[in-house]
């Protein structure tokens, strides 16, 4: 049975953890704003871009980039975006199973943030690069990461580029999202269904109206558009999908901080009732122990 | 042949427009393009420079960064890195822009550097020349 004392002692170690994890709460709910704001408004770009990207691809005719060449594949890469924190729940741990689930011998993983280098350290699977991103992400860290998967994908190192990051649907709903980066396909479909509740990683498949034409006309032509346009689109798709994890992260640590302090402030309560109920049994103790006294003594 | 066609233009901030508009003019990088309602299907790319639509009548000005165009029948796909319309472009700053590039441009840069800049500075160059033909009106 611990004393008062001793319940007093936790309550205060307690109370100095609930302003820790408050303090944090704040901090993240004001990054959050700003990560989900940059997301948000990023979408609309990243979709037409995509779009635009399906569209001209699809209607090409004859020539192929070399960035769509389908080979089958011996070996995949697989790029993990997370945050290089913890404490924000089970975000981490959500995206580091969805990575273990591919085949560790025909899959190679390239990092971007802390945790997924750790992680893929950790469980001995084969970790090519380690890129960091900003805390607000800069294009050119995206645009870093796209290289090298480009890279790998053109030297025939790997035959597929997918990309695992958090999709961001709601301050209180993310979700990991394995989306396929190279080599350049149909328009990409992923399982992002939740209730109507909709992320970046949604279908793009709508019809065009081409007028009777099969084709696009390029100018000035194909490859020329296409060189600039597919490397572009590449970057920003990855770009977009940092955007959507961070504000899925900030999202993620809000809400368990939030629920960390709830917490500290429940414990708080009881531990004060406990520790009053027995600062009252000791005195009713006393106050019985003087009575019996006093009536011994009479 | 329908009037209009819907106009789709995005930057990375922000969607700026969806409209109805009957025709519109880039610039391309094969020069300035005019584009009507059943235009055949064309995929271009956009360089810094005056983009014009012509919407109920009445024309407006707006001043686009690097980008790409796609254009089927009755849609217009603009996704650029810039776009902002005359009345709202700040004279002082685009030229204190241009002046920053071009002397950042004499010094010693990196390829991406150089790229960088230049490009900042058609960008600032495609603002100064739209708010001064507004001027010029």
């Amino acid at each position: 049975m611990p004393s008062v004392r001793d319940i007093r002692r936790r309550i205060k170690s307690v109370r100095n953890t609930a302003k820790i994890t408050k303090a944090m709460q704040l901090v993240a709910a004001s990054k959050m704003r700003r990560a989900q704001q940059a997301a948000m408004d990023s979408r609309d770009y990243a979709r037409l871009l995509y779009s635009v990207m399906a569209q001209a691809l699809r209607h090409v005719g004859d020539f192929r980039p070399p960035l769509m060449e389908q080979r089958p594949v011996r070996k995949s890469a697989l790029i993990v975006i997370s945050p290089d924190k913890g404490l924000c729940g089970p975000l981490v741990s959500n995206l580091v199973r969805e990575a273990m689930k591919h085949d560790p011998v025909t899959t190679v993983y390239v990092a971007v943030g802390k945790k997924a280098g750790q992680a893929v350290t950790r469980l001995r699977r084969t970790l090519l690069a380690e890129f960091a991103m900003h805390d607000r992400p800069h294009f050119a860290d995206a645009r870093a990461v796209s290289k090298f998967a480009q890279d790998l994908f053109l030297k025939d190192e790997v035959q597929r580029v997918q990309v695992l990051f958090t999709d961001f649907i709601s301050t209180v709903s993310q979700k990991p999202v394995v989306w396929d980066l190279l080599p350049i396909g149909e328009p990409r479909r992923c399982c992002a269904d939740l209730k109507g509740e909709k992320g970046f990683s949604e279908p793009v498949a709508e019809e065009v109206h081409m007028g009777g034409a099969t084709e696009f006309k390029f100018e000035p032509s194909a490859p020329h558009v296409l060189d600039l346009l597919l490397p572009y689109a590449l970057n920003y798709e990855i770009f977009q999908m940092m955007l959507e994890s961070r504000a899925s992260e900030y999202s993620a640590r809000m809400v368990s901080m939030k629920n960390a302090t709830d917490n500290a402030e429940d414990l708080i309560h009881h531990l004060t009732l406990t520790s009053n109920k027995m600062r009252q049994a000791a005195i009713t103790k006393e106050l019985l122990d003087i009575t019996t006294a006093a009536l011994a003594g009479v | 042949m329908p009037a209009t066609m819907k106009l789709e233009l995005v930057t990375p901030e922000s969607r700026e427009l969806t409209e109805e508009i009957e025709a519109i003019s880039l610039p391309s990088a094969d020069g300035e393009i005019m584009v009507y309602p059943g235009h055949v299907p064309l995929v271009t790319i956009l360089v810094p420079g005056e983009l014009t639509l012509l919407r109920k009548g009445k024309e407006e000005i707006l001043a686009v960064g690097e980008g790409f165009v796609m254009v089927t029948t009755d849609t217009v796909a603009v996704v650029t890195d810039m776009a902002i319309e005359a009345a709202s472009i700040d004279e002082a700053k685009a030229e204190e822009a241009r002046q920053q590039a071009e002397k950042r441009l004499h010094q010693k840069l990196s390829d991406e550097e150089a790229a960088t800049v230049s490009a900042t500075l058609s960008k600032s160059l495609a603002q100064l020349n739209v708010k001064r033909r507004m001027h010029g009106r």
